[in-house]
C-alpha cells in the first residue's frame, strides 16, 4: 500500500459468521468493507430420507471445528483479528441451531468479542444484495425450508407473499424422494428433476394454487406423485409438469409483488435459485416491468456463513449486539419482525 | 372499441392490462389478461381463460348478492378480454390513507359489510386488498378483480378469504391495520351472523398458525 491510500477503519475490521440452521453448517469471515474473505462449509447427508434435526446437529458438532479453521485459514487471519461473531439465531431447525449458537457463544466468550445475532432469511437478502449490486429488490428466496416474496418497505422486509404450507425445494425433494431419484455428487434431488424436465414433452394438469399473493405446494405434490405412481405417467412428463406448474405459481406472485411495489430489481436466491427453468421465468418477468434480474451466486444463494458474517457486520455498525444471556435461538423468527436499520 | 378512438392504457398490472376505452358511448374498461411467456402455453391459456369466465361470472353473482360490481359489456374468452363499465372513483387503499379517523372508521364498517353479503351468498372474492375497491363519486363501494375468485361453501375459503383482507391491510396501511381489521369484522359478524362469523374467526387463527415461522403454532 502506498501512502497516498487511505486506509478507513474498517480495512481491520472482521466478523465471523456461523450458519447452522438446517442441513448445512457453515463458518463465513467477513471484512467490515463487504469482502468475503472465507466462507466453508460441510454438509450433512441422511442415509435415507429428509433431515433428521438431531443428526443433523450431531452431524454439525462433529464438524465445527474443523469448518471453523478452514475459514480462518482460507482468510489468512487469526482468531484475535476478529472483531465480532455473529450467528444464525433462526428461523430453522431447533437443535441444529442450538449447536451454532453454542459454538458462537464460546467463541465470543472466549475471545471477549461480542456476538451478534442474525436473521437467516434477511441475510440471504443482505448477501445477495452485496454479490449482486441490487440494491432495493423484490426477493424470491426459494430453498428448501422457504418460499417467500419479501420487499423493504417502512423499516422491515415485509412478506408480499409466502407458501400457506410447505416450501418449493421440500415440494422438489419429496417428489423425487417418492419417485426413487438418487443425489448426484451432492446435488440436491431437485437438480436431478430439473434434468428430467429437460426431456418432458407432454404438460400435464395438475393443481395451480395462488391465492392471494400467496401459493399452496402440497396438493401439487401430491397430485404430481399420483401422476407417476397411479396413473404411470413418464417420469420426464410429470418433473417437466410439476416444475412448470410450481414455477410458474411462485413467478405470478413474485410479478405481483413487483407491479405492487413498482421496485425495480428483482432478487432471485436460496437453493431453487440454481435452478434454470426458475431464472429463466423471473427473467422474463423483469423484462416485462423494466427492472433488472439478478441472482445471487450459487455459493451464496445456498446456507452459508458468509451470508452471517457479512449481515453480522451491517448489525454490528448499528449496535445491534446480542448479550449471551439472551442469545437464545428463534426457531420461528420472521423475517418481518427483524428490525434493519442499515437500510435507509 | 368499434371505429371510436384509440385504448388507452391506464394500468399495467402484474395479471392483466387495463385500458380505458369506449363500448358504444359509454366509458369503459377493457381488462385484457395478456399471454404470459414465462409459462407454457397450454398452462397459459388454462389460467387466462378460466380466470375470465370465473371473473366476469363472480362479477355477476356480486350483483345478486348485493354488492355494487361494474357491469359486464363483453367478454371474449379466447382473448381473455373483459369489457366492463368504467368507475368514476378513487381506489379505497388511497382513500384510507388520508381519511380521517371517524371516515377510515366508516369505510371499514362498510367494507366488512360487502364482505359479510358476499360470503352469505357463497362468494369468495380470492383477493380482498384495499386496491381492489373504488369508491365512487356517490360513497359507494365497488368490488372488482375477481380473477381468483371461486363459489364455495366452505368455511375454509372465507377463512382465507379474510385472511387475505387482514395481510393486505398489515402491507399497506401498517400504522392502523388492526383497528381497521377490527371494524371491518365487527360489520362482516353483523351481516353473517355471529355464529357463522365466530367459526370464520377461528379458521383464520387457524390458517395463521399453519404459516411459517408463527409464534402461535403449537409445536
Amino acid at each position: 500500500m502506498t501512502n497516498t491510500q487511505k486506509t478507513s477503519l474498517t480495512d481491520n475490521m472482521y466478523c465471523l459468521g456461523i450458519e447452522s440452521t438446517a442441513d448445512d453448517f457453515g463458518v463465513g469471515i467477513a471484512r467490515f468493507n463487504g469482502e468475503i474473505l472465507a466462507n466453508a462449509v460441510e454438509g450433512y447427508v441422511p442415509i435415507e430420507g429428509g433431515i433428521h434435526p438431531r443428526e443433523a446437529a450431531r452431524h454439525h458438532a462433529e464438524v465445527a471445528d474443523k469448518v471453523f479453521c478452514q475459514a480462518l485459514t482460507d482468510a489468512k487471519i487469526k482468531p484475535k483479528d476478529l472483531t465480532c461473531i455473529s450467528f444464525s439465531m433462526g428461523p430453522g431447525l431447533g437443535p441444529c441451531l442450538r449447536t451454532g449458537a453454542t459454538v458462537a457463544r464460546a467463541l465470543a466468550s472466549y475471545l471477549q468479542i461480542p456476538l451478534v445475532g442474525v436473521n437467516h432469511s434477511v441475510a440471504h437478502i443482505e448477501i445477495g444484495k452485496l454479490e449482486t449490486g441490487a440494491t432495493d429488490p423484490v426477493t424470491l428466496y426459494a430453498s428448501g425450508g422457504n418460499t417467500m416474496v419479501t420487499a423493504f418497505e417502512s423499516k422491515r422486509y415485509r412478506v408480499f407473499g409466502e407458501t400457506l404450507d410447505i416450501a418449493l425445494g421440500n415440494c422438489l425433494d419429496v417428489f423425487g424422494r417418492q419417485a426413487g431419484l438418487k443425489n448426484q455428487k451432492g446435488l440436491p434431488l431437485g437438480a436431478a428433476i430439473e434434468q428430467l424436465a429437460l426431456k418432458g414433452k407432454n404438460l400435464i394438469t395438475l393443481p395451480y394454487v395462488v391465492k392471494g399473493m400467496d401459493l399452496s405446494l402440497s396438493g401439487l405434490l401430491t397430485a404430481a406423485t399420483t401422476q407417476l405412481q397411479k396413473e404411470k405417467h413418464p417420469i420426464e412428463d410429470v418433473c417437466y409438469s410439476l416444475q412448470e406448474h410450481a414455477f410458474a405459481m411462485v413467478a405470478e406472485i413474485t410479478e405481483r409483488a413487483l407491479a405492487h411495489t413498482e421496485k425495480k430489481e428483482v432478487l432471485l436466491t436460496g437453493g431453487v435459485a440454481a435452478n434454470k427453468r426458475l431464472q429463466t421465468m423471473l427473467k422474463a418477468i423483469t423484462e416485462e416491468h423494466d427492472a433488472s434480474f439478478n441472482v445471487v451466486p450459487q455459493k451464496f444463494a445456498t446456507d452459508n456463513g458468509a451470508m452471517i458474517a457479512w449481515t453480522g457486520t451491517l448489525a454490528y455498525t448499528h449496535g445491534l449486539i446480542t448479550p449471551i444471556n439472551e442469545s437464545y435461538v428463534k426457531l420461528r423468527w420472521r423475517v418481518d419482525k427483524v428490525d434493519v436499520p442499515w437500510i435507509n | 372499441m368499434d371505429k371510436l378512438k384509440q385504448p388507452v392504457l391506464l394500468k399495467k398490472g402484474a395479471e392483466a392490462s387495463l385500458y380505458l376505452s369506449n363500448c358504444h358511448g359509454r366509458k369503459a374498461i377493457t381488462k385484457i389478461r395478456t399471454p404470459k411467456k414465462y409459462r407454457p402455453e397450454i398452462l397459459d391459456k388454462q389460467i387466462r381463460s378460466y380466470r375470465t369466465i370465473h371473473e366476469s361470472q363472480l362479477l355477476h353473482q356480486s350483483k345478486v348478492a348485493g354488492i355494487a360490481t361494474p357491469l359486464i359489456y363483453m367478454v371474449n374468452v379466447p382473448e381473455a378480454t373483459i369489457i366492463m363499465e368504467y368507475i368514476e372513483g378513487i381506489q379505497v387503499k388511497q382513500y384510507i390513507n388520508r381519511a380521517s379517523e371517524a371516515e377510515r372508521k366508516k369505510i371499514c364498517l362498510e367494507i366488512g359489510g360487502l364482505v359479510g353479503k358476499l360470503h352469505k351468498e357463497n362468494v369468495i372474492h380470492g383477493d380482498l386488498t384495499t386496491s381492489n375497491m373504488i369508491l365512487d363519486n356517490q360513497g359507494r363501494i365497488f368490488l372488482v378483480d375477481f380473477g381468483l375468485g371461486e363459489k364455495s361453501v366452505e368455511l375454509e375459503a372465507k377463512g382465507v378469504d379474510l385472511h387475505l383482507l387482514k395481510r393486505a391491510l398489515q402491507s399497506t396501511h401498517f400504522t392502523f391495520w388492526e383497528t381497521c381489521f377490527n371494524d371491518v369484522f365487527a360489520s362482516y359478524s353483523l351481516v353473517l351472523g355471529d355464529k357463522l362469523a365466530e367459526k370464520v374467526y377461528e379458521k383464520i387463527s387457524e390458517i395463521e398458525r399453519r404459516g411459517r415461522y408463527v409464534e402461535e403454532r403449537k409445536q
